[in-house]
Formats: C-alpha cells, sequence, structure tokens
C-alpha cells in the first residue's frame, strides 16, 4: 500500500493531497499543466520538501518527525526529460545505479525486459529519444525501487517513440508499482484503469472533461474510460 | 635566466592545483541559487580582476610583511614574515588568479544545472558520492580551462610579484620581472629571448585551449536535453 498525505505551497500553488493506492500496478495522476502534479511527485520522492506523510509497503519516507532525503527512499524517477549521465556510457549510466541499488536487482532480466542489450556499449549521444527513455527506465529499475514515479515520461518522444514505449511501460509496471504522471487521457488509458485527477493542488472527482482541441481518437478514449471499458491495447503487440 | 624559468614554473605548477582545491568549494557555492551574499563574495573574487596587480600586491605586502596580524598568529610556528620569499609568492598568486579558477568552474556547474544532482539522489547517491561522481566529471571542461588560464596567469604576472617578492634572483626572481630588469640593463638580447619565448608559450596555450575546447563540444553535442 501507497499512502500519501502532503500539503504546502510551491511557488504559486497551494497543494493539499490526501490518496492511498495498492502497491501493484500503475496509478495514473492526471491533470492540466500547473495542476501540481509534478509538484506532488517531487515531494514524494524528497526532491521538494512539503509537509505531511509517505510511505511505501510499509516503510515511512515522511512523516511529522521524520524526513528521509532523497537518496535514503528506495524511490524510482524518471524524469520528463531522459536525464542520461552525459559522461558515461550507457552500461556506465546502469553501473552507477547498480553500485547503489537498495536492493539486488536482476540486472541480467532488466537488460532483456528493455531490449538494451545492444545499446550497451554506446554513448548517451547516440542515442534516440525513445532508447534514452528506455535506458532511464532500466537505471530507476536496477536501483532497486519500491516505487516508480514517472513524471512525464513520454513529453520529450514523438509519436512513434511513444507508441513504440508504452509496452515497455505496462511490463514495468507489472514488476514494480507505478504511479505515472500524465495529462494525456489517451496515454493514460492505455496504462492503466487506476486514476486519479488532481486541480489546482486538488485531488478530485473525474473532472467534467472539455472536449475542446481533442482528437477523435483522445475523445474515444475519455468515452472508454468514462463508460468504464477496458482499454484495447491495440497494435502494440505486448498487451 | 634560467633560475628565473624554473621559479616561474615552479610557482605556475603549485599554484594551480592548490587554487584549484581553493576555487571548486567556492564555484560549487556561488553555482547554487541564492542571496545577495552571494553577489558580494562574487564580487569580491572577481576583485583582482579589476584591480591594478600593484594594489593587490600592496594590500598582501602589508598581510604578510613582519607587524602584521596574520603574521602574528603564525609567530608562534617560527614564522616571522612571508614577504619576499616563495611562500609569499605563491600565496600572491593564489589571490591574484582566484577569479581565473572560480569563474570556468562557476560556469560549469551553471550549465550542468540541478537535474544530473536530482538524478544521482533518486538513484541513492549522497550529496558528496553525487558531486563526486557526477558534478565533478561533467564540469571537468571547466577545470581544464580553469587550470590552462591559472597556469598561463601565473607565468604572466608581474606587479603582485615584484611587490611581495621583491624580485630576489633564485628565490623570488621570475620571467616577467627577469625581463624588465635586462631591459633597464639594456640586455636587450636576453629581453629579446625570453620575450619571444612568452609569445610562443602563450600562443600554444591558447590554441590547445581552442582545440580542446572544440573537441569536448563536439563530444557533448546533443546530449543535453
Amino acid at each position: 500500500m501507497i499512502h500519501v498525505m502532503l500539503n504546502g505551497r510551491v511557488g504559486d500553488l497551494d497543494l493539499d493531497v490526501v490518496f492511498e493506492t495498492p502497491g501493484d500496478g500503475i496509478t495514473a495522476i492526471m491533470g492540466r499543466s500547473g495542476s501540481g502534479k509534478t509538484t506532488l511527485l517531487r515531494a514524494m520522492a524528497g526532491l521538494d520538501r512539503l509537509k505531511g506523510e509517505v510511505s511505501v509497503g510499509g516503510r515511512v519516507w515522511q512523516d511529522v518527525t521524520r524526513f528521509e532525503p532523497v537518496h535514503k527512499r528506495a524511490v524510482g524517477y524518471v524524469f520528463q526529460e531522459p536525464s542520461l549521465f552525459a559522461h558515461l556510457s550507457v552500461e556506465g549510466n546502469l553501473d552507477f545505479a547498480t553500485k547503489r541499488a537498495s536492493k539486488i536487482v536482476n540486472r541480467a532480466e532488466i537488460i532483456d525486459l528493455l531490449k538494451i542489450a545492444p545499446l550497451l556499449p554506446r554513448a548517451v549521444s547516440k542515442l534516440s529519444g525513445g532508447e534514452r527513455q528506455r535506458v532511464s527506465l532500466a537505471r530507476a529499475l536496477l536501483s532497486g525501487p519500491d516505487l516508480l514515479l514517472m513524471d512525464e515520461p513520454l513529453s520529450s518522444l514523438d509519436q512513434t517513440a511513444r507508441q513504440e514505449i508504452l509496452p515497455f511501460i505496462r511490463a514495468v509496471g507489472a514488476r514494480v508499482p507505478v504511479i505515472y504522471v500524465s495529462h494525456d487521457p489517451l496515454e493514460v488509458s492505455r496504462l492503466t484503469e487506476r486514476v486519479l485527477y488532481l486541480a489546482e493542488g486538488r485531488l478530485t472527482e473525474r473532472p467534467a472533461v472539455s472536449l475542446e482541441g481533442l482528437s477523435q481518437a483522445e475523445i474515444e478514449a475519455l468515452a472508454r474510460q468514462a463508460l468504464g471499458f477496458p482499454s484495447p491495447h491495440w497494435g502494440e503487440g505486448g498487451a | 635566466m634560467i633560475e628565473a624559468i624554473w621559479i616561474t614554473l615552479l610557482l605556475a605548477a603549485v599554484t594551480t592545483p592548490l587554487l584549484l582545491v581553493v576555487a571548486t568549494p567556492i564555484a560549487w557555492w556561488l553555482a547554487q541559487k541564492g542571496s545577495w551574499i552571494k553577489d558580494v563574495v562574487a564580487a569580491v573574487v572577481a576583485l583582482p580582476i579589476v584591480l591594478p596587480p600593484t594594489v593587490l600586491g600592496f594590500y598582501l605586502l602589508v598581510a604578510l610583511g613582519p607587524n602584521s596580524p596574520l603574521m602574528a598568529l603564525l609567530q608562534p610556528f617560527g614564522v616571522r614574515t612571508l614577504a619576499f620569499t616563495f611562500t609569499g609568492l605563491i600565496i600572491g598568486s593564489l589571490v591574484y588568479s582566484l577569479p581565473f579558477a572560480v569563474q570556468p568552474i562557476r560556469n560549469a556547474f551553471e550549465a550542468m544545472g540541478s537535474r544530473p544532482m536530482e538524478v544521482a539522489a533518486t538513484l541513492r547517491a549522497s550529496k558528496w558520492d553525487a558531486f563526486v561522481s557526477v558534478a565533478l566529471p561533467q564540469a571537468r571542461r571547466g577545470f581544464l580551462t580553469a587550470s590552462i588560464l591559472v597556469f598561463a596567469h601565473t607565468i604572466g604576472e608581474f606587479g603582485v610579484v615584484l611587490m611581495i617578492g621583491g624580485s630576489i634572483p633564485g628565490q623570488t626572481e621570475v620571467i616577467s620581472i627577469r625581463i624588465y630588469q635586462a631591459v633597464e640593463q639594456l640586455n636587450w638580447a636576453e629581453a629579446h629571448l625570453i620575450s619571444g619565448g612568452l609569445m610562443a608559450f602563450s600562443f600554444v596555450v591558447l590554441m590547445t585551449m581552442l582545440i580542446v575546447d572544440r573537441r569536448f563540444s563536439a563530444r557533448t553535442a546533443g546530449i543535453r536535453p
């Protein structure tokens, strides 16, 4: 079980959030830009300091009396842009995580899961956007996280790369509990049914949605979600 | 002349690594976002760029000479004065070249941004671990620039070393002062020789910097998101 109760002010945003979510699978947090998604995720990781409680699988990361620093939380974090270390090769990036991992992780299995074996000797600058994000995912998994936080990991990718990487994220979600932040209902509908909505720093009921400016596919995805139909994982071969 | 060249090279070779050690924490601290105090410190660090070297040398002479409060602290260790000594020269060079070490390193840290340190933290690296294994290697270009600048700048010092060193042959006489004295003694041949040598040296240093800089840019191109 993942338990989160956080509140505080960051910039113009007044965040006040309480939720619990099962300790497996993918939980999505949706909201417009500026609704506090990234702030919430950063606070859960300990990158920003908010008041409240965070516990993951019975381990307390933060409560009234203590605040574990980021590096002492068994957290994985995938940032919006693939933030691989430029001074290391792909393998060096993975080694960085392995050396400091909070538990033993089967490295070969992770490399296989994300299909990055051919990329290992390469320089980070020689990777495509999608490849970089896959390596970022592998690196986060290799650190042995109890919870993986993903902050719009597809936003820096083009349409093709997004299609390619979604099945990998689902596969990751089957291994480690994931909290997935996004503003894209289509993307979310293809990852999980479990969705929390964030607006102006508060969790809300499923919001009234404006369909203006959405594509046909996005509207269909919203309709499916609203009706509780499972999302068809069409054309990805990984479902 | 050989002695002066040796003293100069030794001075630069000692000053450069020492200054990197001194400048790194200052550069790191200045690169973090923060208060107006940082602007004050940044201005103090940059002072040697605008101050006439003689002014700097004068204050150093006062601070390192006998009867100064600083030397009073060292008196119990049998040190009465550091003026007109090689150690005094090193201290002078450290102060004089400080901005040339701090600025490139600070720029490199700033260019890196806060993201790599955050990533390192989410991969269980403590602050110190992340500093050593991420920040330092990512800022290596800044360190290289700083080293070259400090080394070259120390070789070229004149005003500060004259004030604080007093040009004692074999101890504090460096080549820039040697040139001045050669000209005063109308020894044009020696002045030509050392000046030409310094010209060639400076040119090679600047060329090396440009080449290294280009190679680095090519290698890191497209890495930053």
